[in-house]
């Protein structure tokens, strides 16, 4: 055998091709490996939530349901009344509509735009059969609802496919009669308060875990490793409890003939007239979550006590800072990073809570979820349920995003 | 943990109130406690949520496991010929609500256990390499279903399962699950691979071995606690799992967690708890395991002595 030195220029670049060419096959073989689940996630959960984003701005059901209307009013500027082109456009639509006994949605649509459209356009969908030309005279005879300038423009604003209308009532406003964007009136404003609430009970959760969580993460990570992780499990232990079985746990704490009342009204604190409300409003939402989420305030705060070394209290109490100043001003700035993970992990899992409030919340303790729940699935306004959707998830987006810049904490205590 | 010789007297008295406080947190006020009223009140005698007189002075008579059998029962063609014979059995298998709705469960966290897996694992060992373009973001694109919120993910899915026949099948709830899980087989898995000596694998291909003999013989024994572990946060995942079932599920696909919502919504009775007791067994067993295989691969990876 024979040993070839490299020597002229024509082999080190032929090795460099080599070398190119193995990167490569090394750099494709990792992407073959992790392709499987990347077109998995991204078919089955990045696609859809694609398709919910594109709900919230994209409703063509109504232009659907009344192809002549829409094509017809495109030529109408929008002020007075359209021409009869468009009136012809309606009665045929409303005909089509008839037949196939499908006016519901179409007059739903556009109550949600106008009140008391419902029952005009019912109506003429009834009586389309009818109606004869000229339709103008025919359909305002019919109902002289018809001659207002703004159910013409209510039409022409849901003829186009592509809308603001629900992201506009996710936040309680409105394109009103005269094309302008306005609030909601007071009394029908629900979704600013309600991400408002949102925000302020997971505050007020993560508060509340911050002040439980931080004397227990101190005491674990202070205690001798053998005491410690048997605490551990104390903290564990719910962690891996079932979500249900937690919440089943404080309705039979907090409910009226609960061990909580009981025992209270065994103490003579209360009477049995005069039994404590702990439960299915806010206070109860409130309580649950924080023990729910607790675990989620202790760990990444435990992980990062962990590493403080204790030379530094040692060092200011020999400076002659006494026990309090020598924590505040020099143990607790070096658990930031514990507390910032912490709390914007229990943030983020709180502003997306469905379970607990839907089961112990009452009317006062619902979160935007349910709201989100609400819509899918009773009052079937899917449009808005996306555009509720797409904000929360925009919400938590961002807060993740700043939670990466801030920590590089193992978030989750795995491995 | 012992104070130093130098303290004074308040802060001593500070030291006993922290002391106090931290066990409060841990035993009464929150964190274990309102698990641990469950069990006691599952052997109830009476329909109620609170204990009773004879169950404070420890009167046998005051406990009774009519809630363990009632498990069984609801459901079932025929409750009155419960543990006489053998018929009971079959009748129990085929009819009782939560057995139908324990089936369920096992099948789908199974299913969606062995998917999410197999998928989770055989990506972290290609996001492992340093190498592979773009690496950042896919694991982002991973991570992400654990990010998202549950409603976010349920509504969406339920958009999609309707359009492509999903809705209300196995498949789809095993689909669901499994991208709920993916991001613990993911994460554990790659966190596993970090500490891994990739020499090793040279060492085995120098001496011969072909890919496929080097992941069976060198690396699969060396990450499989990682994998083993982020198998069982997939499965205790899926197993607890309700809001997609809500979104996904029919009757027929009604899970334990589906069932206990459903109990907790419409009749509340002291059954659930006993279910609920049930699930805080297992998942005393779940953690030791999780524990065990932990330690097993700290010792593996040489972490601790």
């Amino acid at each position: 055998m024979t040993v070839t030195a490299i020597t002229s220029p024509d082999d080190s670049r032929s090795i460099k091709r080599e070398l190119t060419r193995s990167l490569r096959r090394r750099k494709l073989q990792a992407f073959v490996l992790v392709a499987p689940l990347l077109l998995f996630i991204l078919f089955m959960f990045i696609y859809p939530i694609g398709g919910m984003l594109l709900r919230s701005v994209y409703s063509p059901d109504f232009a659907r349901a009344m192809p002549a209307t829409v094509a017809a009013i495109a030529e109408w500027p929008g002020s007075g009344t359209p021409p009869e082109t468009v009136w012809a456009g309606v009665a045929r639509d409303m005909l089509a509509l008839q037949q196939r006994n499908e006016a519901g949605p179409v007059a739903a649509a556009l109550n949600v735009e106008m009140s008391g459209a419902r029952s005009l356009v019912l109506k003429t969908a009834r009586n389309a059969g009818k109606l004869t030309a000229p339709y103008r005279e025919a359909m305002v005879t019919l109902d002289p609802m018809w001659n207002d300038a703004r159910i013409w423009q209510a039409i022409k604003r849901l003829s186009s496919p592509v809308t603001p209308r629900f992201y506009l009532a996710a936040v309680d406003m409105k394109v009103d009669e005269a094309g302008s964007i306005v609030s909601q009136p007071e009394d029908r404003q629900i979704y600013r308060s309600l991400f408002l609430r949102t925000l302020l009970i997971s505050g007020v959760v993560t508060l509340c875990c911050l002040i439980l969580g931080y004397p227990v993460a101190h005491l674990l990570a202070n205690l001798p490793l053998r005491i410690s992780n048997i605490l551990m499990i104390f903290v564990l232990l719910p962690f891996w409890t079932s979500l249900l079985v937690r919440t089943t746990a404080w309705i039979v704490l907090l409910q009226k003939q609960g061990v909580v009342n009981s025992l209270l009204v065994w103490s003579h604190v209360l009477t049995d007239e005069t039994r404590a409300e702990l439960i299915f409003n806010r206070t109860g939402t409130i309580l649950a979550m924080t023990h729910i989420l607790l675990p989620f305030m202790i760990l990444p705060l435990y992980s990062v006590m962990k590493t403080v070394s204790p030379v530094y209290m040692k060092a200011a109490r020999s400076l002659g800072a006494n026990q309090f100043v020598a924590f505040t001003k020099v143990y607790v700035p070096q658990t930031f990073a514990g507390v910032a993970a912490g709390c914007l992990l229990v943030f983020i899992l709180a502003v997306g809570y469905y379970i607990t409030p839907a089961l112990v919340g009452g009317e006062s303790g619902t979160l935007i979820s349910n709201m989100i729940a609400y819509h899918i699935q009773k009052s079937l306004n899917w449009g808005l349920a996306a555009a509720l959707g797409a904000i929360l998830l925009t919400a938590i987006l961002a807060l993740y995003w700043t939670f990466n810049r801030l920590t590089k904490i193992d978030i989750i205590g795995l491995g | 943990m012992a104070l130093p010789a130098y303290v004074d007297r308040w802060e001593r008295i500070w030291h006993w109130v922290y002391l106090t406080f931290c066990a409060l947190v841990f035993l009464f006020l929150f964190l274990l406690l309102p698990v641990l009223v469950v069990v006691p009140l599952s052997f109830n005698a009476e329909p109620y949520f609170s204990f009773t007189e004879g169950m404070l002075t420890l009167d046998p008579a005051a406990y009774s496991l009519r809630w363990y059998r009632d498990i069984l029962q609801n459901g079932m063609a025929d409750p009155t010929q419960l543990f006489s014979g053998w018929s009971w059995i079959g009748d129990a298998w085929a009819n009782s609500q939560w057995i139908h709705a324990a089936k369920n469960s096992i099948v789908i966290a199974i299913g969606a256990t062995i998917l999410s897996t197999l998928l989770g694992t055989v990506a972290a060992l290609g996001l492992s390499q340093s190498i592979l373009p773009g690496r950042r973001l896919i694991m982002a694109l991973l991570i992400s279903p654990m990010i998202v919120p549950i409603i976010v993910t349920s509504t969406s899915l339920y958009f999609l399962f309707s359009e492509i026949g999903l809705a209300n099948t196995y498949l789809g709830l095993i689909v669901a699950h499994a991208i709920l899980g993916t991001p613990f087989v993911v994460i554990t898995v790659t966190a596993t691979l970090s500490g891994f000596d990739r020499s090793l694998i040279r060492a085995g291909q120098s001496l011969g071995a072909s890919p496929l003999v080097v992941f069976q013989r060198v690396i699969m024994p060396l990450i499989l606690p990682g994998i083993l572990s982020g198998a069982l946060f997939a499965f205790g995942t899926s197993f607890d799992e309700v809001v997609a079932v809500i979104f996904l599920a029919d009757y027929d696909q009604r899970t334990i967690p589906r069932q206990m919502w459903s109990g907790l919504r419409e009749q509340i009775s002291p059954t659930i708890l006993a279910v609920a007791t049930i699930l805080v067994a297992m998942s005393i067993l779940l953690l030791t395991v999780v524990e065990l295989l932990r330690r097993r691969s700290e010792r593996l990876r040489g972490l601790t002595a």
